[in-house]
């Protein structure tokens, strides 16, 4: 039972209160890659859920899968934490691939969507379960535990049952439970999906924070691209088994590869064009109406016809003789901090604008001719 | 009430003034189908037999008295246990015990199995386990005796592959009686076993594995404490009818696999009968079984307030 599992033993110590761990990076500096996805393949009879995936995690990262639900993120998860055979590829962690390795020979821990504490045992319980698989001394699990709780604040829970605490409160001990044996990777599963809005909001940056305290790489799966941008060093974009982008969430959202990431981060309106030249990452378009416009592109050679992604915030009205595009206003809608414009181009083709509701704003009544300017950074050619 | 709504009454509120009320049907099912034929049957065991059945009003211990001791409490020479019936007893108590544990091993296994089919297989197989258990008892009991008496087709079978050369003598032993119980009760151990391992979350077994749980930890610390209600749930329900049972031992067993179902049955069944004894032996039985359940009720709540 001492036996450390793969050379990896829990090192004691790991968190004190009141003497933070060594800061170990910031944001993307990466220290070295921890799990290596290499030409994943998962086929589940006929359908395959992941084609050839590779991604490299580093060390304390946080990381965030994000796709629609059915892209592959969950199962690309549940074949890390070792639920899910893989069909293909490796899964390296520190270099050992752990593909063919059953769950619990696995040095990663998963917090579950419903969180599956175990209902017969009480909070510490919970806590010390893995401890105690690893061959730990009642004494020395129940402390670790404790710390554990006492890293997501829920020290006076100790001797409640799984069924007497709120979601929020369940969720902490399943983050505790997990975190307790130190993995080298925290697998999370869309674990605030349960949780109410304030709550969820305020988790978001906890979680944040003990990832950083702890140093641990983080593995977060969603669906919430809010979520994914807010909290993630890294995030993979996934649709249908492939991953469509990695990058940070600026790099994901300013810099989408293509239509798909474009579409699914964010709202843009999508536009096909004409594609005039690309050169050295600019390509030159020729906008509805006859306007030409260069903007960024991650396209190279030469294409005919391409989609244009205009970011609705980065859009500005103005006077028609100067604007980039005219449009007749057609509705808008109220958002609080935003007004959200609509509009439709000539060829009868809708477009989003968002416009801060300031004083100042002045809004065209629907039916009215309207110029739209294209400010730097709003527009972004695809492939069609 | 803090979760009053404004205006308006909360359930219990409204229920609270008509409980007696509304709680009398329940009393009236309890009162006249539990409480009365118990206390007549407490009432009875303490009469004097009559000698073509029935009883005489007359209050005397001579049931009590001859279930426990030989030479009673009242002769001459000092008393002394009585064997015959308090035998009787303890087979029926590890003849009980014996077919719960085996309907338990081979119970759990198949309620597991059934629980992880998909759900229109699921029916099938819940069928295929009950639909024998349409045919009345009586029924399956006899088809048992047939099938392994010793010129029935089990012997016959197994002589003609040649696994014996003369037949078991299977009938009329205590195992035959086992098997009957067995078969008999084996459904009411499956059916509460797949209802819990049903709502089984299967998420657990991951978290467990996740947590360096191998299978056989899986098991006995996180599936066998979460499915529990419905194992012990089967245990009574297997439990409880064997320890009572007087099919089984009356066609499959011999004069040394007698019950105490059947010693109670022989009470009331004719002229030899004897109501007052087949009563105090029906009450024993049934303090028994009270004890064994209280005990358990006691531990159960003793756990979860620890």
């Amino acid at each position: 039972m001492n036996v450390p599992l793969l050379g990896y033993e829990p090192i004691n110590g790991w968190y004190h209160p009141g003497k933070e761990k060594q800061f170990r990076g910031w944001f993307g500096i990466v220290t070295g890659t921890v799990i290596s996805i290499d030409r994943v393949v998962k086929s589940f009879g006929t359908f395959t859920a992941l084609h050839e995936v590779s991604l490299d995690i580093a060390d304390n990262e946080f990381f965030t899968l994000l796709g629609p639900s059915g892209c592959g993120k969950t199962t690309l998860l549940r074949c890390i934490a070792g639920f899910e055979p893989v069909s293909g590829g490796q899964i390296r962690l520190h270099g050992e691939d752990i593909a063919p390795l059953p769950p619990f020979k696995r040095p990663v821990n998963t917090v579950f969507q419903h969180y599956a504490l175990f209902p017969h045992m009480t909070v510490l319980e919970n806590v010390m379960f893995g401890l105690q698989r690893l061959g730990w001394s009642v004494v020395d699990a129940e402390g670790r535990a404790k710390q554990a709780l006492e890293l997501v604040h829920l020290s006076q829970f100790l001797k409640r049952r799984p069924g007497q605490l709120s979601g929020g409160q369940q969720q902490r001990v399943a983050l505790a439970r997990a975190l307790a044996p130190e993995p080298k990777v925290l697998l999370l599963d869309e674990p605030l999906s349960a949780l109410d809005l304030k709550l969820r909001q305020a988790v978001r940056m906890e979680l944040k924070q003990i990832q950083r305290e702890t140093g641990i790489a983080f593995v977060f799966v969603t669906h919430d691209q809010e979520e994914a941008l807010t909290m993630s060093d890294r995030i993979a974009v996934m649709s249908d088994g492939h991953v469509q982008q990695i990058g940070t969430p600026r790099e994901i959202y300013e810099a989408p590869a293509n239509r798909f990431v474009a579409d699914f981060i964010g709202e843009t309106n999508l536009i096909e064009v004409p594609v005039l030249g690309i050169e050295g990452g600019m390509a030159e378009v020729s906008l509805p109406g006859g306007r030409a416009l260069r903007c960024p592109t991650p396209l190279t050679g030469p294409v005919g016809q391409g989609v244009l992604s205009l970011r609705p915030e980065r859009i500005d009205l103005c006077a028609p003789g100067e604007a980039d595009l005219v449009v007749t206003a057609t509705d808008q809608v109220y958002l609080g901090t935003d007004i959200q414009l609509k509009a439709t181009l000539a060829g009868g083709q809708e477009l989003t604008i968002r416009l801060q509701n300031a004083l100042a704003t002045r809004l065209p009544e629907a039916g009215t001719q309207v110029g739209l300017k294209l400010e730097a950074g709003a527009a972004r050619l695809l492939a069609a | 009430m803090a979760a009053m709504a404004p205006g308006g009454a909360s359930s219990s509120e409204i229920y609270k003034g008509n409980a007696p009320r509304l709680l009398l049907p329940t009393w009236v099912v309890i009162g006249v189908f539990l409480l009365v034929p118990v206390a007549l049957m407490a009432i009875y065991s303490f009469l004097t037999k009559e000698f073509r059945g029935g009883v005489i009003w007359e209050f005397t211990l001579a049931a009590y008295d001859q279930f426990f001791l030989d030479r009673g409490l009242f002769g001459d020479e000092p008393p002394s246990i009585e064997w015959t019936y308090i035998t009787i007893f303890w087979r029926s108590i590890w003849q009980a015990g014996l077919a719960t544990v085996l309907c338990l091993l081979i119970g759990f296994p198949t309620a597991w199995f059934i629980a992880t089919r998909d759900a229109r297989m699921r029916t099938v197989w819940l069928l295929v386990v009950t639909v024998p258990y349409w045919v009345n008892l009586l029924i399956r009991t006899v088809s048992m005796k047939f099938l392994i008496r010793d010129e029935g087709p089990l012997n016959a079978f197994l002589l003609w592959t040649g696994v014996i050369d003369q037949p078991l003598g299977l009938i009329n032993t205590n195992l035959a009686v086992q098997l009957g119980l067995f078969y008999s009760y084996l459904p009411f151990m499956v059916l509460p076993i797949y209802a819990a391992v049903e709502r089984y979350d299967f998420a657990l077994s991951e978290a467990a594995a996740d947590l360096y749980a191998d299978r056989w930890t899986i098991l006995r610390l996180v599936i066998l404490p979460v499915v529990k209600p419905g194992l012990v749930a089967g245990c009574i329900l297997v439990f409880v009818p064997s320890l009572g049972a007087f099919l089984a031992p009356d066609l499959l067993g011999g004069a040394k696999s007698f019950m105490i179902g059947s010693l109670i049955e022989e009470q009331f069944k004719g002229a030899a009968g004897n109501w007052p004894f087949g009563a105090a032996a029906a009450m024993i039985l049934m303090t028994i079984v009270m004890i064994v359940l209280l005990v358990y009720a006691r531990s159960q709540t003793r756990e979860a307030a620890a």
